[in-house]
């Protein structure tokens, strides 16, 4: 592919925007079907309990309710969720059943479907489902898990479902000769993706065909068919997911839920399409919660303050059951601790402890976040101890560009190798000191001014994208000469139909116009995995580059057989292929049928997007406020496709970590309840919050890895958030002798630190 | 209950039950699903719609409570063919992402902006501090509002 197009790196207007702006977007509950019934969720009030009875006869018997479903009903064996990532066999005991039965373990669990003419009815049958539960002692702490008195699986006799390390060098040695040597306990808290849009479903069964579809499929609707079906009984051909506007993701969403399969399960049941949308308590109680880590973290470096060695343990708070990619972040807190500094020797673990709490999934940046906030600690706390500059240190202990591609630490037990792809980032962290002012405002370090302590803080991160194995394009030329452009990629509201059409225009070098893309549906390619980890321009947009390839090589041959020459005489040109000898004809006119190319890009190289980001805080130590003043960072991406949606990713990424870093808490008391269940008490940003965010993405060095160069984007400015404003809460509270060590600095925390 | 009121510009009558949200109506009776439902109590602002010249949360109102209202919502808000200057300058500054909150600041902000169409960056970040958008971080919505106050002051009420 050329390097430079016409498409490619321009900062377009998205095509998704002409139907959001009007009101005419189309998201799962917005979708109505002639007939359909509703369902609501009746979940456990108690977070650790036994199963005595589920009284469901008061809920049936009201007038339309169509029926009320238990995991009795669910046949033997009740049906789990399977884990999608790192599926191994030692996390079993821990999958999620579809409908509680034996036991509860978290407030929010499914006991029951109700399902009838309506959502009113629906809810107020909810208040007649009688659940009998004898009350167990609550496991919300990591003592308690430990200590293994109350078990939340009784078979497997233990609250620790796993220990993954992450190994390279010799820690031990490098510890045992290290002149410097400083070990702290730091606490990440739980919070959440929090996506706007809740989750839903319309599933709707044809007992003729036998065939099942389920409208509400996102982020990842190939797994998820493949889940469903074996659930279900059914082949993964008898159903189709159909992606419709996602109203965003972060991890969270479209990872399967037991209401991905009970839904489908009560439409089969009655034969009627059935309709179900989660209310925002709902979501805050079941949908993957994320962070959750207390890590005690030791780091050794030489007087100069050369790093070499980290070593240690976190504990990742995973909640009562282990979803499909519950291991991810605990497995990234070990492997990601190192981020981009060239660190030998590292010995570290990560213990997933199940609790009675909504079980943790992904959040964006996950286990990078947690790991960020550690090890940036770190490297200024051992700045101050050294006598070093903060920035000085990090740009010693930067891995060179000269090293690259660089292994990271292996993890154990699944393993899986990976290597930073590249880049330069000590050039990244001098031109974010730039874009920032640091010379200058270096100087309101730790003063005090109107009232309010000012300080400044920068760490640097990498963030990985590209996950593998594969991807599906298919592009058809249709005979009005526009182009379809099937992905399997799927979109989560970051604008994919324009970033796709923006890569298919230009290997196809057709304008942006005649193209269509369609992405996310089960139905539209042989094969899909979807969006996460930073992979959907990467693998989806790779694989178009490859089926535009074959694509053109196909219309070559075509436009040969009419204008009577061989395909290596024909060139092709925007909507024309020409002959030799001044032939030519219109690319529509080549064919009455559809001509079509369908190719499959596999890559399981990671790529790795990296930079740095600093941040200014003001605190007013009365209020406990801290003031984000200004935020500068810097990212280098490879290869920009457009350079405003990018931008947007970095800046909503940049905001959703100042959240995590000072506002959002999923807070449990001592029985397991959770007491943030709305958004009044879950605090999110808002316009208010944090006016000032500069944030720039370059194409530096393009990632070898792909066609395209191009490497992930949609996360990494989250990473480095959490620990750049808590030092730079250290570097204003410096008079006061603070050292954050727990996130999130809310105005409570800021008094007790302060003491 | 029978309720009548006016919904962008036309004369509906229906008859809803007491307990129906604005909001549900709007969305299950009418089929105006351009209102969006984040949270149902009021804290996200997705389904804000302009009851007689005001920003209101359609999930806090019943629909009973609407009779003899004007309403207007995002899609009384929209031209057939062509974004509004408002929705032009959300485009242009790529104000929207997932585009679930989206209505909700549209609606908001073309209330605010109908009002004062002098208010300040200040002022537009605290009314549109009532709308919740997990995409964004808000920079770009600023932006676009503060953008298209020149069509508010040029104009009465431009749609």
């Amino acid at each position: 592919m050329k390097p430079r197009n016409l498409l490619i790196g321009s900062p377009m207007e998205r095509v998704e925007d002409f139907r959001f702006l009007r009101g005419d977007g189309r998201f799962v509950a917005d979708v109505n079907l002639e007939g359909q019934l509703h369902a609501v969720i009746a979940r456990s009030a108690v977070a650790h309990g036994r199963i005595r009875a589920i009284h469901t006869g008061d809920a049936r018997a009201m007038a339309g309710v169509r029926a009320v479903i238990t995991a009795r009903d669910l046949g033997r064996p009740v049906p789990v969720i399977p884990l999608r990532l790192q599926p191994l066999a030692e996390l079993a005991p821990f999958r999620q059943p579809m409908l509680a039965h034996g036991k509860v373990r978290f407030v929010g669990e499914p006991l029951a479907v109700i399902v009838a003419d309506s959502p009113q009815i629906a809810e107020d049958a909810l208040d007649r489902i009688g659940a009998d539960i004898e009350p167990l002692p609550a496991i919300v702490d990591r003592e308690h898990a430990e200590a293994g008195e109350t078990v939340l699986f009784e078979d497997h006799g233990s609250n620790v479902a796993i220990r993954w390390t992450a190994v390279r060098g010799d820690a031990g040695r490098a510890f045992a000769n290290a002149q410097y040597v400083r070990k702290e306990t730091f606490r990440i808290q739980r919070h959440a993706a929090l996506f706007l849009e809740p989750r839903g479903f319309v599933a709707q069964w044809d007992g003729r065909a036998r065939k099942l579809t389920l409208w509400g499929a996102a982020k990842v609707a190939f797994a998820n068919r493949k889940i469903l079906a074996a659930a279900m009984g059914l082949a993964e051909q008898q159903i189709e997911m159909i992606e419709v506007d996602v109203g965003g993701g972060f991890g969270s969403r479209g990872e399967f839920y037991p209401e991905d399969f009970l839904i489908p399960f009560a439409a089969r049941l009655l034969n009627r399409p059935v309709k179900w949308i989660e209310d925002r308590r709902e979501h805050l109680m079941t949908a993957n919660h994320a962070r959750e880590t207390e890590c005690e973290i030791e780091i050794a470096a030489t007087g100069d303050g050369r790093i070499l060695g980290l070593r240690g343990r976190s504990w990742s708070d995973n909640g009562a059951y282990i979803r499909t990619n519950g291991s991810v972040a605990p497995r990234n807190v070990a492997q990601f601790m190192s981020g981009p500094y060239h660190i030998e020797n590292i010995a570290l673990s990560t213990t997933q402890l199940i609790t009675n709490k909504t079980p943790a999934g992904t959040y964006r940046g996950p286990g990078r976040f947690e790991a960020d906030f550690v090890r940036e600690r770190l490297i200024d706390l051992m700045a101050k101890d050294l006598g070093l500059d903060r920035v000085e240190i990090r740009r010693r202990n930067l891995v060179r560009e000269n090293q690259m591609p660089y292994p990271l630490a292996t993890i154990t037990p699944y393993e899986s190798a990976t290597e930073l792809d590249g880049g330069d980032y000590r050039q990244l962290l001098d031109r974010c000191l730039e874009d920032f002012g640091w010379a200058e405002k270096v100087k309101l370090d730790g003063r005090l001014i109107d009232g309010r302590y000012h300080g400044i803080a920068i760490g640097c991160f990498i963030e990985g994208g590209g996950a593998g194995p594969s991807e599906d394009a298919r592009i058809v030329l249709e005979s009005d000469g526009t182009y379809s452009v099937y992905v399997g990629s799927a979109a989560v509201g970051q604008g994919i139909e324009t970033i796709m059409a923006q890569i298919a225009g230009d290997a196809l070098e057709a304008p942006f116009d005649r193209i269509r893309v369609r992405h996310g549906s089960t139905g539209d390619v042989a094969q899909g995995h979807g969006s996460y980890h930073s992979r959907a321009t990467v693998m989806g947009g790779s694989a178009i580059v490859l089926a535009a390839e074959k694509l053109r090589d196909k219309l070559r041959e075509v436009a040969a057989r009419a204008l009577g020459c061989e395909p290596g005489e024909v060139t092709l040109d925007s909507g024309t292929a020409k002959g030799p000898a001044g032939k030519s004809l219109a690319l529509s006119e080549l064919s009455e049928a559809p001509v079509e190319a369908e190719a499959t890009y596999r890559g399981d190289k990671h790529t790795y997007a990296y930079g740095s980001l600093a941040a200014h805080v003001a605190v007013d130590v009365k209020t406990g406020h801290v003031e984000v003043i200004d935020v500068a960072s810097i990212k280098d991406v490879g290869r920009i496709i457009n350079p405003a949606t990018l931008h947007g990713q970095a800046v909503g990424a940049i905001v959703q970590g100042l959240g995590g870093a000072l506002l959002e808490h999923l807070v449990y008391d001592g029985d397991g309840q959770l007491l943030t269940g709305t958004l009044a008490d879950y605090m999110v940003p808002s316009a208010g919050c944090f006016p000032v965010i500069r944030s720039t993405v370059v194409e530096l060095i393009p990632s070898p890895n792909n066609p395209l160069g191009a490497k992930g984007g949609g996360e990494g400015e989250i990473i480095p958030v959490g620990g750049v404003i808590a030092n730079a809460v250290a570097a204003a509270l410096a008079d006061f002798g603070v050292e954050p060590m727990e996130l999130p600095l809310s105005p409570p925390r800021i008094w007790a630190l302060i003491g | 209950m029978r309720i009548k009121l006016k919904v962008n510009g036309k004369t509906v009558e229906a008859e809803v039950a007491p307990r129906i949200s604005l909001a549900d109506f709007l969305r299950d009776t009418l089929r105006l699903t351009g209102t969006h439902l984040g949270c149902e109590h009021g804290v996200c602002g997705a389904c804000t719609v302009i009851v007689d010249g005001a920003a209101v949360r359609a999930c806090l109102m019943l629909a009973v409570q609407a009779h003899g209202e004007q309403i207007v919502t995002v899609e009384g808000l929209s031209n057939d063919d062509a974004l509004s200057p408002l929705q032009a300058c959300f485009r242009k500054h790529h104000a929207l992402q997932c585009g679930f909150c989206t209505p909700g600041m549209i609606t908001t902000a073309h209330a605010l902006l109908t009002e004062e169409p002098d208010a300040d960056a200040d002022r537009v970040r605290e009314v549109l501090s009532g709308n919740i958008c997990r995409c964004t971080g808000y920079i770009p919505i600023i932006e676009a509002v503060l953008e298209a106050r020149a069509h508010y002051a040029d104009q009465d009420a431009p749609p």
